[in-house]
C-alpha cells in the first residue's frame, strides 16, 4: 500500500499554496512534515487524503490516481484527521468515534459486535474509554482531539494522515499520542509543529517552505542548524546522541536592535 | 448504537409507531365540527375496504371517507415530508435553523405553483406539483448562491433564506394581484397560508408515494447524514461521496416540499421544529432521527389540522396559522439556546 504525490500544484484565489510537490510515502514509515505557518502543510495533507483535487499533478495509491478510486475505497485505506473539526450536534464521545466505521458499513449493513469492539479498543487506545458517554460540547479541546484520533483508528485504514494532531494537547498527551500512533502497525504522515517530536518519532521528515519541499530525509540528516535558521528563522543547537537521535535546543534571540527600542520608548 | 439491540425491540418500536399513526388518523377522522364516534370511523373503513356492510348514516360515512380521512392522510404525509426535509437541510447545512420554509424553498414552490395555475405557464403540460418543484429548485439555487457569496456562515444561510422567501413571496403576490380575478385571488391567498380543505382522494395518490419515497431515500442515506456531523471534509474522509449525497438529498427535499406545497400551500415551522423535538426524544443518530421525525411530523400535522377545524366553531383556520402559533415560540427558544452556534 503506497501513497505518493507527484508534481502537485494547488492555488486558491490566485495565491499559490503548493508548487510542484512530489513525495513518496514508504509503507510502514512515520513521515513527519514540518514547516512554518502557511508553508502548505495543511493543503498537502488535504490533497494526499483526496479531500481536494490538485490543479496539476496527482496523488496515487498503489499506482492508481486517487480520483480513480471510489470515495469509500479511499476511506478504507486512508484515515485523515483534520485540524479542529467541530460540531454543535449533541453527540456523545463514543458516537463521534463510531463515525469511523462509516466506510465499512453500507446503507443496509447492520452495526455489529465487531464494530462495537473496534470502537471500544480505539477509545481505550486514546485513554478516553471512561468519557465515552460524555457529550461532545462538554469535552476539552485535547479530549476532542483524542477522540478524532480514536475515530481515525476505528476506521482501520492502513494509512493515517494527521494534520497537527497534537494541537491543544498537554505535553503528556502529546507524547503519548505520538507514541500510540507510532506503535500502530500503520503508515503515518503527520504535519507536526514541534521539531523535537518530529526528531523523536519520525523515520523521515519533509521540510516545507513556501509551498515546496526543501528537504527530505532522516531527522539526523534534515534537522541541520543552518536549514532550521533558513526555514524557521530560529537559532538552534542540535545535539546528537549515540543512538542516532537528535535534540533541538532553541537559543534565545539576540536583543532587538536599539533603533526599535527607541521608537517604542518615544 | 449497540449491536445487541434486539431485532424484536426494533420491530416493536416500528409497530408502536404504526399504531400511533393509525390512532392519530382515526382521531383525525372522528373529530370535527360534528364529532363522529371512533367505532363509526372503524365501521366506515370496514365498509369501504372490505365491504363489511355495516348499516351507517350515509352522511357520516360520506364525511369520514370523502373528506376527513383523505384529509388526515394528506396531513400526515405533509407533516412527515416537511419534517424530513427539515432534518436533511439541518444536517447537510449544519444549521439548526434550516428548514424549507425559512430557506425560501416553500416560497419558491408557491411561486412556481401560482405561475402554472394563474399564468398558465407550460400550456397545460406542466402540472402544479412540477411547477412547484421547478420553483423550489430555482429558489434553492438563488438562496444557496446568495449564501455562498455572503460567506457560507450559519447567519449567511439564514439571511439568504430571508431574502429568498421575501423575493418569492413578493413575486407570488405580484402574479396573484396582477393576473387573478377576485375569486381566484381569495382562494389562492387562503391556500398560501396552508389549507387542507380542498384535499380529496386523488391528492392521497400523490402525497403517500412522495412521503414514502422521501422516507426511504432519507433512510438509505442515514449513515451518510451522520458522517456530516463534523462537516463536509470530515464526511469526505469517511468515504461519503459528498457532492452526490448533496444533490440527491436536496432534490428529494425539494420534491417533498414542492409536492406538499402544491396540495396544501406553504406551511411553516413544521420542518424547523419537529426535527428538534425528535432529537430531544431519540438523539442525533439519523437511523432513528429520520423515522422519529417523520412520525412526529405526521401526528403533529394531523393534530394541527384538527385544531384548525374546531378552534373557531363554524370556521376553518388556515393550518399555517396553527403551526406558526406553535412554531414561532419554538423557533425563538431554539434561537436563544443556540446563540453560541450562530
Amino acid at each position: 500500500m503506497t501513497l505518493s504525490a507527484k508534481g502537485l500544484c494547488w492555488s486558491v484565489g490566485g495565491t499559490t499554496i503548493l508548487s510542484d510537490v512530489s513525495l513518496d510515502v514508504h509503507p510502514g514509515e512515520f513521515l513527519g512534515i514540518i514547516g512554518p505557518n502557511g508553508s502548505g502543510k495543511t493543503s498537502l495533507m488535504a490533497l494526499m487524503a483526496g479531500i481536494r483535487r490538485p490543479q496539476a499533478g496527482a496523488v496515487t495509491l498503489d499506482g492508481k490516481p486517487l480520483s480513480a478510486h471510489g470515495r469509500q475505497a479511499i476511506a478504507r485505506r486512508i484515515a485523515f484527521v483534520e485540524q479542529q473539526a467541530e460540531t454543535t450536534e449533541r453527540i456523545t464521545a463514543r458516537q463521534a468515534v463510531e463515525l469511523g466505521r462509516t466506510p465499512h458499513l453500507g446503507a443496509l449493513t447492520p452495526w455489529s459486535r465487531a464494530d462495537d469492539a473496534i470502537v471500544d479498543r480505539a477509545l481505550e487506545e486514546v485513554d478516553m474509554a471512561h468519557f465515552s458517554r460524555r457529550l461532545w460540547h462538554t469535552l476539552s479541546g485535547g479530549e476532542r482531539q483524542r477522540l478524532h484520533i480514536a475515530r481515525a483508528l476505528a476506521q482501520q485504514a492502513p494509512i493515517l494522515l494527521l494534520d497537527e494532531p497534537t494541537n491543544h494537547l498537554d505535553i503528556g498527551h502529546q507524547i503519548s499520542l505520538l507514541q500510540l500512533v507510532r506503535e500502530q502497525d500503520l503508515t503515518v504522515v503527520a504535519a507536526l509543529h514541534d521539531l523535537n517530536h518530529a526528531a523523536m518519532f519520525c523515520d523521515r521528515i519533509a521540510v516545507m517552505q513556501g509551498g515546496r519541499i526543501v528537504a527530505l530525509g532522516t531527522p539526523a540528516k534534515v534537522l541541520e542548524p543552518q536549514r532550521l535558521a533558513d526555514v524557521f528563522g530560529v537559532t538552534v543547537d542540535v545535539e546528537r546522541d549515540s543512538a542516532g537521535g537528535c535534540f533541538i535546543r532553541y537559543r534565545r534571540p539576540e536583543p532587538r536592535p536599539a533603533k526599535l527600542k527607541l521608537v517604542a520608548e518615544a | 448504537m449497540t449491536a445487541d439491540r434486539p431485532i424484536l425491540l426494533l420491530a416493536g418500536a416500528a409497530f408502536a409507531a404504526l399504531v400511533l399513526l393509525v390512532a392519530a388518523l382515526g382521531v383525525g377522522a372522528a373529530v370535527g365540527e360534528t364529532a363522529i364516534p371512533l367505532d363509526i370511523v372503524a365501521k366506515t373503513l370496514a365498509n369501504r375496504l372490505w365491504q363489511a356492510g355495516y348499516a351507517l348514516e350515509p352522511i357520516d360515512e360520506g364525511i369520514i371517507w370523502n373528506y376527513r380521512l383523505s384529509r388526515a392522510i394528506v396531513a400526515a404525509c405533509c407533516g412527515s415530508a416537511l419534517a424530513l426535509s427539515g432534518v436533511i437541510l439541518q444536517s447537510l447545512l449544519r444549521n439548526a435553523l434550516a428548514d424549507p420554509y425559512i430557506l425560501g424553498i416553500s416560497a419558491g414552490a408557491s411561486t412556481g405553483a401560482v405561475s402554472i395555475a394563474i399564468l398558465g405557464f407550460g400550456a397545460g403540460l406542466l402540472t402544479l406539483p412540477i411547477g412547484a418543484f421547478i420553483g423550489a429548485l430555482i429558489a434553492f439555487g438563488f438562496v444557496s448562491a446568495l449564501a455562498v457569496r455572503a460567506g457560507r456562515g450559519t447567519g449567511a444561510i439564514i439571511l439568504a433564506g430571508v431574502a429568498g422567501s421575501q423575493l418569492f413571496n413578493a413575486l407570488t403576490s405580484f402574479i396573484v394581484t396582477k393576473a387573478a380575478n377576485a375569486e381566484q385571488a381569495r382562494a389562492i391567498m387562503f391556500w398560501l397560508l396552508g389549507n387542507l380543505s380542498g384535499v380529496r382522494w386523488p391528492d392521497v395518490g400523490l402525497a403517500v408515494p412522495v412521503a414514502l419515497f422521501g422516507l426511504l431515500v432519507c433512510l438509505w442515506h442515514a449513515r451518510a447524514l451522520d458522517a456530516f456531523t463534523f462537516g463536509t471534509e470530515s464526511a469526505a474522509s469517511l468515504g461519503i461521496p459528498v457532492r452526490r449525497v448533496y444533490v440527491v438529498l436536496i432534490a428529494v427535499s425539494a420534491v417533498m416540499t414542492a409536492s406538499m406545497v402544491s396540495m396544501v400551500g406553504s406551511i411553516g415551522f413544521v420542518g424547523l421544529v419537529i426535527p428538534h423535538v425528535a432529537r430531544m426524544l431519540v438523539g442525533v443518530r439519523h437511523g432513528l432521527l429520520l423515522p422519529a421525525s417523520a412520525l412526529i411530523g405526521a401526528i403533529f400535522m394531523i393534530a394541527a389540522d384538527v385544531l384548525s377545524r374546531i378552534i373557531i366553531p363554524g370556521q376553518v383556520l388556515p393550518i399555517g396559522v396553527i403551526t406558526a402559533l406553535f412554531g414561532a415560540p419554538a423557533f425563538a427558544l431554539i434561537l436563544s439556546q443556540r446563540r453560541s452556534a450562530l
